[in-house]
């Protein structure tokens, strides 16, 4: 469902996208038939002249058991959402398959500082590749981030990634990501940092190794042409 | 012994010599007349905060257009109205209008006492709200501007005026929140006390009507969660004004402790005004069902479970803010552990209406449409407090819309109810039933079409608190952006039918059909005082004999049995 709303650009975001699919489903037949349970008391109970109300009191057992039933059953569902909801979060947050390349996301009031490792892979080297607002990743590569920020609170947010992560000064906090879907993507920042806030934005290019190799070149003749 | 001398000085008031204006209405500490001066406050303070929702809806709609009686909204001032129409709404409009306004008005009336255990009090606590919200509409004036932080006030943002550029507001925002969570703290010891010693005689507390317990056991929780707050509050003050570090990273402090400290107090919150609206739902439905409480002992420890339960589910605020993602999961256990006694709840309310004889008249479309709503709000909640879901969700307007299809129905659906219900008992009138409809469905209508589009715009990727989504080429795509302009027009059809409201109120008041003392056939003790009542409640105070809803007993001729005859 979530996909044909949003683009699926990341590995997690399938996975993400089941756990939402899943609760709408389980939740969305609960709502419809709670819902219709209550319209359909008002209108049948309405009030006829010469009809007394019943006198029930719910506290017998057999009255109860309308009650525990569905009691019982909301807390089935909630241990099946629970089982799925903890296994994408191990998958996405807590577990991180090792790094092919790793890269330094950097929020600031208000704009997102991004270094890339250039062409040697590594992070740190004098080849880095520092951009603002401009996000450039290769394809089906493990990507790991180290988020920070200089000031405030921010939030790293790619909604086509089904990531979100917020940056907190005075930390460095790790996570991943897998891009799978070729094409650029918009994103804002996610966390309220001021009254920036709302044109703190950039973009992510994912891009096949070629293009991103090309694009790496194009920036190494930037720096040195700028040296 | 305090409730001892407290009968003797009404009957010495009321015997000896006539009040002036000033003792009766403004510094009066009978609690009928505190719990008006907390609705009016209340409800003056929702037109503020309805006025700012519309300035920003439509700022969202038609970003960059000057907005009619406001002008245009720069992202400063969009920051501003944001922070402010959510505290307000929160803090000055739910707060004193579901715990103190109902439950001064009623407490009272409803156990069967003449007033509260500690009138002065009373007295001490609405005085400091009401210079509380001086001071918050106060802050909206200063030079730079209201506060911008959202909120949540989250720091470092919150801490600096380098950051949050508002040198003034930031301080005094914090300081009217403290102020008016003082009001409460006080508020609260004076209905507890006055439930647990000052009931009728007969009433145990088994037959205390719903609406009672839910107030009382919400400032319970509220007492109970609130210190933190205050701690926080006082430590971030401290850093705005002083110069201390509890929440600079480069002092050595930490941003996060002030989430944990906030949402301690803040999910709490959630469930403090949630049990009032609750309550005022559950009296409203049984009689105009006719029927007895489905489950009266059953609802009670749910409510109790909810409230203890309500202080173990606090960081799935912060599922991605950076804390230990294995306590993410912890948390989301136990969010989706509260669903279980809301869930049982709205079961039994559900089942109340069963075998019913259901009148819709104004109170009960609007208690009835409260639990349509809810369980919207409610199923919703889930997808937030699943950590997998909520990364995806998380900050973005699904919450927005849950958000207020969760308050909306608390704040302004079930305060209708009571305020249709009760009011003959406030003002000894009826309120005109046809008005009452229009304004029912002028409501209910537009509400949802302000916040159904909302959870797409969030499924969508649109995340909060941007004051322009110009700047943004996926989210000014015309699917997304169209669901703002609904929104906006949908709150326009909303406001404009408040004025039937405030018109049917305030005519209703004056000139509406006369109402005897127990308009509606209901069973509980208020309606034994004439209406309205006067200083002292009760010509004769009652005695209790039973619960609060015999409705409908077999083999008796009227299908109401009043808690007070024999």
């Amino acid at each position: 469902m979530m996909e044909h709303i949003l683009p699926q650009a990341s590995s997690s975001a399938a996975s993400i996208d089941f756990i939402i699919d899943l609760i709408f489903y389980i939740v969305g037949a609960w709502l419809i038939l709670a819902e219709g349970i209550l319209f359909y008391f008002i209108i049948k109970y309405r009030r006829k002249a010469g009809v007394k109300a019943e006198y029930v009191t719910g506290e017998k057992h057999e009255e109860m058991k309308w009650i525990h039933i569905p009691h019982n059953l909301v807390l089935v569902f909630d241990v099946i959402i629970l089982i799925f909801a903890i296994k994408v979060w191990y998958e996405v947050k807590q577990f991180q398959p090792p790094a092919d390349e790793t890269v330094r996301v950097i929020g600031q009031q208000w704009s997102w500082r991004f270094v890339h490792p250039g062409l040697d892979k590594v992070l740190g080297t004098t080849d880095d590749v520092e951009t603002v607002d401009d996000f450039h990743v290769k394809i089906d590569t493990t990507y790991h981030f180290q988020l920070e920020s200089i000031d405030v609170l921010h939030s790293f947010s790619i909604p086509a990634f089904r990531l979100k992560q917020d940056a907190i000064p005075g930390r460095v906090i790790t996570g991943w990501f897998k891009p799978t879907r070729l094409g650029q993507y918009d994103f804002q920042c996610a966390e309220i940092c001021g009254i920036g806030h709302g044109i703190m934005k950039a973009r992510v290019f994912v891009e096949t190794p070629e293009e991103h190799e090309k694009w790496l070149k194009s920036r190494a003749q930037v720096v040195s042409v700028s040296n | 012994m305090s409730v001892e001398h407290h009968h003797e000085e009404h009957g010495h008031h009321a015997g000896h010599h006539e009040q002036t204006f000033w003792q009766k209405y403004v510094f009066s500490t009978d609690h009928k007349v505190i719990g008006m001066q907390y609705l009016f406050t209340g409800m003056l303070m929702a037109v503020v905060g309805g006025f700012l929702s519309y300035v920003f809806r439509m700022q969202l709609a038609f970003p960059g257009e000057i907005v009619p009686f406001y002008g245009l909204v720069t992202p400063a001032s969009y920051g501003s109205l944001s922070t402010n129409h959510g505290t307000i709404m929160i803090f000055w409009v739910a707060m004193p209008v579901l715990i103190a306004a109902f439950g001064n008005f009623l407490i009272p009336l409803m156990i069967g006492c003449d007033d509260m255990v500690f009138p002065r009090l009373n007295r001490l606590s609405y005085q400091i709200f009401l210079i509380s919200a001086i001071l918050i509409l106060a802050t909206l004036f200063l030079p730079h501007g209201g506060f911008a932080g959202a909120w949540t006030a989250y720091p470092p943002l919150s801490v600096s005026e380098q950051y949050n550029s508002t040198p003034y507001a930031a301080p005094l925002w914090v300081l009217a929140v403290a102020l008016e969570i003082v009001a409460f703290l006080i508020g609260g010891i004076n209905f507890i006390t006055t439930l647990m010693n000052a009931r009728a005689p007969g009433m145990k507390m088994f037959d205390v009507p719903i609406v009672i317990w839910m107030i009382v056991l919400a400032s319970v929780l509220f007492m109970a969660s609130v210190g933190p707050l205050v701690a926080g509050a006082i430590m971030l003050l401290f850093d705005q004004t002083i110069g201390t570090g509890f929440f600079s990273p480069a002092k050595g402090g930490d941003p996060i402790l002030w989430q944990h400290l906030f949402w301690f107090f803040g999910h709490p919150e959630v469930y403090v005004v949630l049990l009032p609206a609750m309550g005022i739902v559950a009296e409203v439905i049984t009689v105009f069902a006719r029927k007895k409480m489905f489950g009266y002992r059953t609802i009670i420890y749910s409510t109790i479970a909810t409230c203890i339960i309500s202080f173990f589910v606090w960081a799935h605020h912060q599922f991605v803010a950076g804390i230990d993602p294995r306590m993410a999961n912890v948390f989301s256990i136990t969010t989706l552990i509260i669903s279980i006694p809301i869930a049982e709840m709205t079961f039994l309310y559900i089942a109340t209406l069963y075998g019913g004889s259901i009148q819709l008249t104004s109170a009960m479309l609007f208690a009835l449409s409260f639990l349509v709503a809810f369980l919207i709000g409610g199923v919703t909640g889930i997808f937030l407090g699943s950590t997998g879901s909520d990364i995806y969700f998380h900050d973005t307007y699904f919450v927005v819309a849950h958000f207020h299809f969760t308050f909306f129905p608390i704040a302004i659906i079930a305060v209708f109810a009571g305020l249709y219900y009760w009011f003959p008992k406030m003002f000894g009138r009826y309120m005109n039933e046809t008005l009452g409809k229009i304004h029912f469905w002028g409501t209910f209508i537009p509400f949802n079409l302000i916040f159904l589009p909302l959870f797409y715009s969030g499924a969508a990727g649109t995340h909060r608190r941007i004051y322009s989504y110009q700047h943004f080429s996926e989210l000014s795509i015309p699917s997304v952006q169209n669901m703002q302009v609904i929104a906006t027009y949908a709150l326009l059809v909303l406001l404009a039918f408040q004025v039937v409201f405030v018109v049917n109120f305030f005519w209703s008041m004056f000139m509406g059909k006369k109402a005897g003392n127990n308009p509606w056939n209901a069973n509980t003790l208020e309606w034994v005082a004439p209406s309205p009542p006067p200083h002292g409640n009760f010509q004769e105070m009652p005695t209790v004999y039973r619960g609060p809803y015999e409705y409908s007993v077999p083999g008796r001729d009227l299908d109401y049995w009043p808690q007070n005859v024999p």
